[in-house]
């Protein structure tokens, strides 16, 4: 009794002990966090994490942190993506290969859901913070406390994933969690509830950092960038920023109405009493396909700007890039159908969202081929960041073709739910957001820590990303027309399937090695960091973040710099002008604040409790969450001024390094 | 190569500006809030005939008590809106007063709404009887927690508006929170319409 | 235009088939004319499509070599950004393949709806089909007779099939045959579709459903009539009875299941099936198992 009312339904037996995997991979957790722990005390540097990150409200810092969680996510989601590739290799009849379904469906479940809200979504935001800021002249978000709360609660989303590894188990759903699968009749365990709680408070993050960028590049840009001057980089986010607003308050209450079926005992998606499951898919659709777009347009726009640079040539068609971005926004939201074609609605119901569908494909088109012929004329120097941008366009242009073919509503009734399918959007998804994700971060890498990464080693890392990725992927396209469904444990012999699938295994032992080499490349940049050291326009940039010095002091630019046209930093390089110098003036800026990562820590316990239904836990932490909260409000001296004389210092000591 | 120097027309900072960026922001929340209610409507509408046997809306519209509900609101808004003209006279006095008067008619609906609720659940027709009465209650709840959102964050700036005064400051905060109160009074003449007067049509 | 693309047809599917010698590729080698026809609009939708995918690749590849930074030769022209009637062109192209076929789509998938019924010779045979955890239970209300996990039927003969679920929701496809549907709990859906040529076909649930989820499959048995007609005096002889009792026995989470033979199935099973999460629950009965194989 006292132990239902200390800890709820946590038991010791919610701890998997017999499971050698799981075990094994709570047990190396531990230890990579018991070594980090390790070295922050040998090597004295608690108040510098506190002060320098944990408190920071720094877009560049914080920008830093979302891309470390991006990378460690990437493992983990990696690790999920080798062991269900290896347990499709071995399970041919007679065989079950080595992870039984309940594992193997909380395998897959997981993978979706860590790479695309803690790693792709992750990367995205990490890149949209270091970099939006310093392309429009700001010295920061428009709401740097809000910042840092967005990132936190995103880290203990990621958080709470992974206590579910160890305590108690995760959703074994698919990545959406459809009900009536995902309601209490059929999922009674605490895996759904660690998938609500992880997507919703990461969600709320998500919802909060859309509003922010979208505040800054509306209310914050330089003088003289008027939006037809914008980067493209910075137009791309800001369609995307629209998107998040208007689809991450959908995937919020979809959830929050799951939560209600299971916690409070509602209908609304219930197979009895009147529930309607076909309403959650409609709605979380609704926001699904938008999210395809909130992380793929952003790597457009990271392409629009790789390729100019190393073209050394303007980007072709701007306006048409901007209003193709902006048509895609648009579209984006009248084809979620697409997605269960096989629900049933009806002929004239399927072939109008198909056609919307297609009609996608036209702004695409438009902008491969300006992509294209920004490349045309120019002078094109191959570093990795312009490498992983021309794989792009040849996988993303195949991933789309298959796209488009299903989007015919009488193919799809073939392709849906079948490996065909997998492989299109793993097509589009590796192939358009990470490749872009990864040219990004080398690009702007030398921006953020002022050296450049190893280029043998990126290169290495590319080879191995593509050859793996069309090994891996290819033969799941064959896989899909032989009529192999997706999420299967295991299949007879008979199939014919084996071969591919072990095919498809060696592809994703080579995007291994492909991740190791990204790894190694890391170490080795950082050990030999000296002699790669770079000013602040190690690429010949085009745009202003590069006008500054790499990597920036913290308040990004000393003087508020003045533009009059599209690539502004390469037309002030051309015609020899500076920004105005001297009289240095305060700067006005942000104070750092530890309450971001006390109210994340606070949610990841309530949202720990409410899974558990820990009573008192979930109270006291939710009053605790409301009390940070309305403290914050009673702040009224949340900024300060750096004077003059400490800007004037800074500059010139950035100046003689250089 | 000669070396020109473009002329910074901007000296004065940006800080005078994050008044109405703040403001800015609270649209666009307030815009995604409304998207956040949007899909409480599209679950209410597609689920509102699933009533699996048990009541529906017609059955349970109390006219009499929505209409009260929907006057004292409309009363609130008026009263903010001398709260907000107080601060521009800057009357601290007047703002806490008007502040207080909203308060106090806020709790009223929040007291009559919750009677309602608690009569329905009491015969039996709660949440868990049919899938329409899951989103009849969601809907009605969400707005209602958003009006509870409202009285404490009243409650919050009466405290403020006593210590701070009328500064530029608390003027933002004062907008912020008119701008919050009409938006829940917006979706809650979205509900009368939508759910009672559609409904018992 | 049109040999022409039988032409590529051909080359396409074969160059396939000679790549995977010896593998069955379902969906490119249909058994029914729903089937074939969702072929056929595929290629197609490829061969447009390719008319863009081809010159991006040879474009793209073409272009990086030729403006590489070493190739001082090659002509170069930094500030070279807009020129309308190149734009004009590629967002024309583009935009008349898709209006071919968005033309295309429309058509078709009106003309392949699966709640269409499908005209044919013979009468149509009406099986109703239950998704449960994690098997295929078939009805078939003319003959009085149910299955698990094996479906027969005569060729040539346009079926009806009518879906729903006791279960999550699942989908119910046979590749070779074409098309899917989803199979939901208080509902019922449709799926019309007719086999050309006698076989056995793979058939299975392609939505997650849960943990048994890969064994939820079945095989589709198309022979002529008269073998119909034998088979389903054979599955009258069976000792089993589908009532609502042995029904809901067997509507117990089970995985793997073996093919199973009923004699007769009660009366508007399958409606009170639908019903049952429409009001309150029901009754109950008993049942016991026999094997059978496809034999081809």
């Amino acid at each position: 009794m006292l132990e239902k009312l200390l800890f709820g339904n946590l038991t010791l037996d919610a701890i998997p002990f017999h499971t050698p995997i799981i075990m094994g991979a709570g047990v190396f957790m531990g230890l990579v966090a018991l070594v980090v722990i390790g070295c922050l005390f040998y090597f004295k540097k608690w108040t510098w994490l506190w002060k320098e990150w944990l408190t920071s409200v720094d877009h560049k810092k914080i920008g830093i942190m979302y891309i470390i969680l991006a990378f460690v996510m990437l493992l983990r989601g990696f690790s999920d993506a080798i062991m269900m590739r290896l347990q499709q290799a071995v399970a041919v009849s007679p065989h079950l290969g080595y992870l039984p379904p309940e594992h193997y469906d909380q395998v897959f479940t997981a993978h979706g859901v860590i790479m695309i809200f803690f790693m792709a979504m992750a990367f995205v935001f990490g890149l949209i913070n270091i970099i939006v800021p310093l392309q429009i002249g700001a010295r920061d978000v428009a709401y740097p406390f809000l910042n840092s709360l967005s990132f936190w609660l995103t880290v203990v989303g990621a958080m709470l994933v992974n206590v579910s590894l160890v305590i108690g188990k995760f959703a074994a759903t698919g990545w959406l969690a459809y009900p009536p699968l995902s309601e209490l009749a059929y999922s009674p365990g605490v895996g759904v509830d660690y998938y609500l709680w992880a997507l919703s408070i990461s969600g709320i993050g998500t919802l909060l950092a859309g509003i922010n960028i979208f505040v800054t590049i509306i209310k914050m840009r330089c003088p003289g960038m008027t939006l037809m001057k914008m980067p493209l980089f910075t137009w791309s986010v800001l369609c995307s920023m629209v998107l998040v607003i208007i689809a991450f308050p959908i995937l919020n209450m979809t959830l929050g109405m799951l939560f209600l079926d299971r916690f409070m005992g509602m209908h609304f998606f219930t197979a009895d009493f009147g529930g309607n499951a076909m309403l959650y898919v409609n709605l979380i659709w609704a926001w699904g396909h938008p999210e395809v777009y909130i992380l793929v347009l952003p790597a457009f726009g990271i392409y629009s700007e790789i390729i100019p640079t190393f073209c050394k040539k303007k980007l072709f068609g701007y306006a048409a890039m901007v209003w193709a971005t902006v048509v895609i926004t648009f579209l984006s939201f009248i084809v979620w159908l697409h997605h269960f074609f096989t629900m049933g609605a009806g002929a004239d119901v399927n072939s109008f969202f198909g056609i919307t569908t297609m009609i996608i494909s036209i702004p695409t088109g438009v902008k491969i081929f300006n992509w294209l012929f920004t490349m045309y004329r120019g002078r094109i120097t191959f570093t990795t960041p312009m490498m992983w941008t021309i794989a792009f366009i040849i996988t993303f242009t195949i991933g789309g073709m298959t796209g488009v073919l299903m989007s015919v509503p009488p193919v799809d009734f073939q392709l849906h739910n079948s490996l065909f399918l997998v492989a299109h959007f793993h097509n589009t998804i590796i192939g358009g957001v990470a490749f872009g994700l990864f040219a990004g971060f080398t690009y702007w890498f030398p921006k953020a820590f002022g050296f450049k990464l190893n280029e043998t080693l990126g290169k290495c890392a590319f080879w191995c990303w593509v050859t793996g990725f069309y090994l891996a992927f290819m033969p799941l396209y064959v896989l899909g027309l032989m009529g192999m469904t997706r999420r299967l444990n295991h299949y007879p012999a008979s199939t014919g399937w084996h071969p591919y699938l072990v095919v498809a295994a060696i592809g994703a032992a080579i995007i291994f090695c492909g991740i190791m080499f990204q790894l190694a490349q890391l170490v080795v940049s950082i050990k030999n960091r000296d002699k790669n050291r770079v000013t602040g326009d190690p690429w010949g940039g085009r745009t202003l973040e590069w006008s500054i010095p790499s990597p920036p002091p913290f308040y990004n630019f000393a003087f508020t710099p003045v533009v009059d046209n599209r690539d502004a930093f390469w037309e002030m390089k051309q015609k020899g002008l500076v920004n105005a110098h001297e009289p240095y003036q305060d700067i006005h800026m942000p104070k750092k604040t530890s309450l971001g990562f006390v109210i994340g820590i606070l949610s990841g316990i309530f949202g720990f409790a409410m899974v558990w239904s820990i009573v008192w836990l979930s109270i006291v932490s939710g009053i605790a969450i409301l009390a940070c909260v309305i403290a914050r409000t009673f702040n009224f001296h949340i900024d300060y001024y750096v004077s003059a004389a400490e800007v004037e210092q800074t500059e010139r000591e950035l100046l003689n390094r250089a | 190569m000669m070396t020109e120097v473009l002329a910074n027309q901007d000296h004065h900072e940006h800080h005078d500006d994050s008044g109405s960026r703040v403001v800015f922001g609270f649209w666009i929340y307030l815009m995604s809030d409304l998207i956040l209610f949007a899909t409480l409507f599209a679950a209410y509408a597609v689920l509102r005939n699933n009533t699996y046997g048990g009541v529906g809306i017609a059955q349970i519209t109390d006219l009499p008590r929505v209409l009260t509900e929907t006057l004292v609101l409309l009363i609130s808004n008026l009263t903010i809106g001398f709260a907000f003209l107080s601060q521009q006279r800057a009357s601290k006095q007047g703002v806490i007063l008007w502040l207080l008067v909203t308060f106090l008619i806020g709790l009223a609906f929040v007291g009559i709404e919750y009677q309602g609720f608690s009569q329905l659940v009491a015969v039996g027709n709660d949440w868990q009887r049919s899938a329409f009465l899951s989103a009849f209650f969601t809907l009605l709840g969400v707005h209602w927690f958003h009006v509870i959102a409202g009285l404490l964050w009243t409650i919050i700036l009466i405290i403020q508006f006593a210590s701070q005064g009328t500064s530029s400051k608390m003027a933002t905060r004062l907008t912020c929170l008119g701008l919050f109160w009409h938006f829940v009074n917006i979706i809650w003449i979205f509900i009368f319409t939508i759910v009672y007067l559609m409904g018992v049509i | 235009m049109i040999k022409v693309r039988h032409i590529f047809t051909v080359l396409l599917s074969f160059g396939l088939l000679l790549l995977l010698t010896g593998c069955k590729i379902a969906v490119l080698q249909p058994r029914g004319y729903i089937a074939t026809d969702e072929r056929e609009l595929l290629i197609t939708a490829v061969l447009l499509m390719l008319i863009v995918v081809i010159p991006v690749i040879i474009l793209t590849a073409v272009i990086t070599i030729r403006y590489r930074a070493s190739n001082t030769k090659a002509k170069y022209t930094p500030d070279w950004g807009h020129s309308t009637l190149l734009e004009i062109v590629w967002w024309a192209i583009p935009l008349v393949i898709i209006i071919v076929l968005a033309t295309l789509t429309w058509i078709y998938t009106h003309r392949l709806d699966p709640y269409k019924p499908i005209v044919g010779k013979n009468k149509p045979i009406t099986i109703e089909v239950i998704a449960l955890e994690w098997k295929w239970l078939f009805i078939y209300p003319d003959q009085n007779i149910a299955t698990v996990n094996y479906v027969q039927f005569p060729v040539n003969t346009p079926i009806n099939f009518l879906i729903t679920a006791d279960a999550p929701m699942n989908s119910f496809q046979i590749p070779q045959l074409g098309g899917q549907i989803y199979a939901m709990s208080g509902m019922q859906t449709k799926l019309h579709l007719i086999a050309d040529q006698t076989g056995c076909y793979r058939g299975r649930s392609t939505n997650f459903s849960g943990d048994g989820f890969s064994g939820m499959k079945f095989i589709a048995h198309v022979t002529t009539q008269a073998k119909f007609n034998n088979w389903v005096s054979t599955v009258k002889k069976s000792s089993k009875q589908l009532t609502m009792d042995s029904y809901n026995k067997l509507a117990l989470p089970s995985e793997n299941n073996k093919v199973e033979y009923f004699s007769s199935a009660q009366k508007d099973l399958f409606n009170d099936v639908i019903m049952k999460f429409m009001m309150p629950p029901m009754k109950n009965m008993p049942a016991s198992s026999t094997g059978a194989t496809c034999s081809k």
